[in-house]
């Protein structure tokens, strides 16, 4: 039984903690800057496939609308960006400088996929399927957690619908341009949809109404699956 | 969270984190020193000292036969075992079952007005003349070596008191194997104390001493009834060596039901708070080697760090919850799509240095898990151990310390 102190173990104990503590915050940085980049690679991803259709639809200018490649992977890439960009934002905070980058680039790749869509959709004789969202991340909008659940939900049933969303307040002049020639108030959240704006929250049938092709998607898919299961054996 | 919460977050797991490692390394020092010791231990003595145990009873008609039986069957010289029951007033039947052995040479019975546990102990020394004396709980049963074991320690004239290694008797449900884990995790820190010094309970099942030891520094005290905690403090205040018997085995009932599990815990919490208040001058005294420096501060701090760190842990739990309900509310219940990215993992730094400090504790209670039982086995009550403690811990530690500072006393039973 020891009655002496002995300090050498109390120093060891230290130095172990330290090194210990050390080496989670070095692993903690290393993987929040992969997280980074992992966001700034599907970015960059995103800005060539929107470079590669626009020049593609140039190309095509008297082509038939077959000749241009669904633009679905598209839909699927801009929403895994905007996941990990939420997670990323709630996890470092809106004003992180790193986090303000990130957010004004993906609103520009917004902007031109919204464009382009138009234009295809105009050219081809379809009606566009997207909804436009404007949220805020300060405490004037309370309703706009809800509205992100709802948005998530609609994308998750329907593939083909792109939902751009875009923060009120970002200090970037292409979105405060959108918002202007959309004449859209500070009254959040706000939808834009087929040329009508929706103030406040939009519950998922409350969407379904203002974009008829969605119901009529959702139609179809209830018309398939029931068929399927109402198959008789005899 | 705030910027300061982090940084409260961050020292409290330090601390933790740095116990964690100072318990560690003393067990890794002592390992080989432990196997000597229990081949020492085996080889017993040439000359068995003279011992009393006491059993202060309670309103123990179910359970004290059982102890009885137990310290009858002690593997020990019964000319020089005494045991004396003493009940304290009982208002059951505990007293009418004590009568069946009032026969046996070994066993003296007695009762007197009910004064709590201390005055039944403080009773039983006045008639003590053995070399050791010892105390059992009523809901407690000794191993059968588990004297043998403990009066091996006494060859050492300075050792002044044993302490055994409590286990939990045949855990069956779940609040019982929460505690059989955790008890675990107390015979390996009962142990590592014991190599430095800090021991500062003397654990109410089977911790034996001189009989001296009572006329040098007096009885037991009420001591906010964990009359064990004060006697090891003032043990300890006086400079006396302790030391624990890993070897010696002692079983006690656990508190079955998660009420009567809180009651007890919040009685011991809030007993260590009051002794440590009425010892605080051994704290951070050199003179009282590594218990005042460290152990006793640390132990302290512990209760705070608990409760913040759980705490945070259950608050994060509970908004997560909240979000959660909300997300239900306002779409509906959809079975998750899983879709396993790496990217989502939490990597913030109070993530990994909580992971590792987590890691820290599953090793320890490994460890113990091996001292106890001799082999490392994976079990549920890991698991429910992990869940429920993390929840449960912190309504008894907050309520012991409020209670301390609100003056509110406890109740026995």
């Amino acid at each position: 039984m020891e009655s002496k102190i002995n300090y050498k173990k109390y120093l060891y104990s230290f130095v172990i903690t330290a090194i210990i503590f050390g080496t989670a915050f070095y692993l903690s940085n290393y993987f929040d800057q992969k997280k980074i980049d992992d966001i700034r690679a599907i970015q960059d991803k995103i800005s060539i496939d929107i470079m590669s259709s626009e020049t593609q639809f140039s190309l095509l200018e008297e082509s038939s609308c077959q000749d241009l490649s669904s633009q679905n992977d598209l839909t699927d890439e801009l929403n895994t960006l905007e996941e990990k960009l939420t997670a990323t934002e709630n996890q470092r905070g809106a004003n992180d400088p790193e986090v303000q980058t990130l957010k004004q680039y993906y609103s520009l790749l917004e902007i031109k996929d919204y464009i382009l869509m138009n234009q295809i959709s105009q050219k081809c004789k379809k009606t566009p399927l997207n909804i436009v969202y404007f949220y805020s991340t300060d405490n004037s909008c309370a309703d706009c957690e809800k509205e992100g659940y709802v948005l998530t939900d609609l994308r998750e049933q329907f593939p083909d619908l792109r939902v751009y969303s875009f923060d009120y307040n970002l200090d970037i002049s292409a979105v405060q341009t959108l918002i202007k020639i959309n004449k859209v108030e500070n009254n959040l959240p706000a939808i834009y949809t087929d040329g009508k704006i929706y103030y406040g929250f939009q519950s998922v049938d409350d969407i379904m109404k203002a974009v008829p092709e969605l119901q009529a998607l959702a139609n179809a898919k209830n018309a398939t699956s029931t068929a399927a299961t109402s198959t008789k054996k005899f | 969270m705030t910027g300061l919460a982090h940084i409260i977050i961050y020292i409290f797991l330090f601390i933790s984190l740095y116990y964690e490692v100072f318990l560690l390394i003393t067990y890794f020092e002592k390992r080989l020193l432990m196997q000597s010791e229990t081949a020492h231990v085996r080889r017993g003595v040439k000359k068995y000292p003279t011992v009393t145990i006491m059993v202060p009873c309670w309103n123990e008609e179910k359970t004290v036969s059982a102890t009885a039986n137990s310290l009858l069957n002690l593997n020990y010289p019964k000319d020089k075992l005494k045991i004396m029951l003493i009940d304290d007033g009982s208002t059951d039947n505990t007293w009418q079952v004590l009568q069946k052995f009032k026969n046996k040479k070994q066993i003296e019975i007695y009762h007197k007005e009910n004064g709590g546990k201390h005055t039944a102990l403080n009773f039983g020394l006045s008639k003590i003349t053995s070399d050791l004396v010892g105390c059992l709980d009523a809901d407690s049963f000794v191993d059968k070596d588990a004297l043998r074991n403990s009066v091996v320690y006494f060859e050492d004239k300075e050792i002044m008191a044993v302490t055994p290694s409590v286990k939990i008797w045949r855990p069956k449900n779940i609040i019982e194997m929460i505690q059989k884990v955790e008890y675990a995790w107390g015979i390996f820190v009962r142990k590592m104390l014991s190599y430095l010094g800090a021991m500062y309970v003397t654990p109410g099942p089977f911790s034996i001493f001189r009989r001296e030891v009572f006329e040098r520094f007096g009885g037991y005290r009420h001591a906010h009834q964990t009359e064990d905690m004060e006697m090891a403090m003032r043990l300890q205040a006086n400079h006396c060596k302790m030391v624990n018997s890993h070897n010696s085995i002692v079983y006690t009932v656990a508190p079955d039901a998660l009420r009567k599990l809180y009651k007890q815990r919040l009685r011991w919490t809030y007993g260590f708070i009051k002794n440590a208040i009425d010892y605080k001058y051994l704290f951070f005294k050199k003179d009282y080697g590594n218990l005042g420096v460290f152990v006793l501060p640390m132990a302290s701090i512990s209760i705070f760090s608990a409760i913040y760190i759980l705490g945070a842990g259950i608050f994060n739990f509970g908004r997560s919850v909240f979000h959660e309900i909300v997300k239900i509310n306002t779409v509906g219940l959809h079975w998750p799509v899983w879709n396993f990215d790496w990217f989502y993992i939490n990597t913030e730094l109070i993530a990994v240095v909580s992971a590792i400090a987590f890691l820290g504790t599953v090793t320890i209670i490994f460890v113990s898990r091996k001292m106890a039982d001799g082999k490392i086995k994976l079990g549920m009550d890991l698991v429910w151990f992990f869940l429920i403690y993390a929840f449960i811990a912190p309504i008894w530690l907050s309520k012991a310390v409020y209670n301390s500072i609100f003056s509110v006393k406890t109740k026995w039973r």
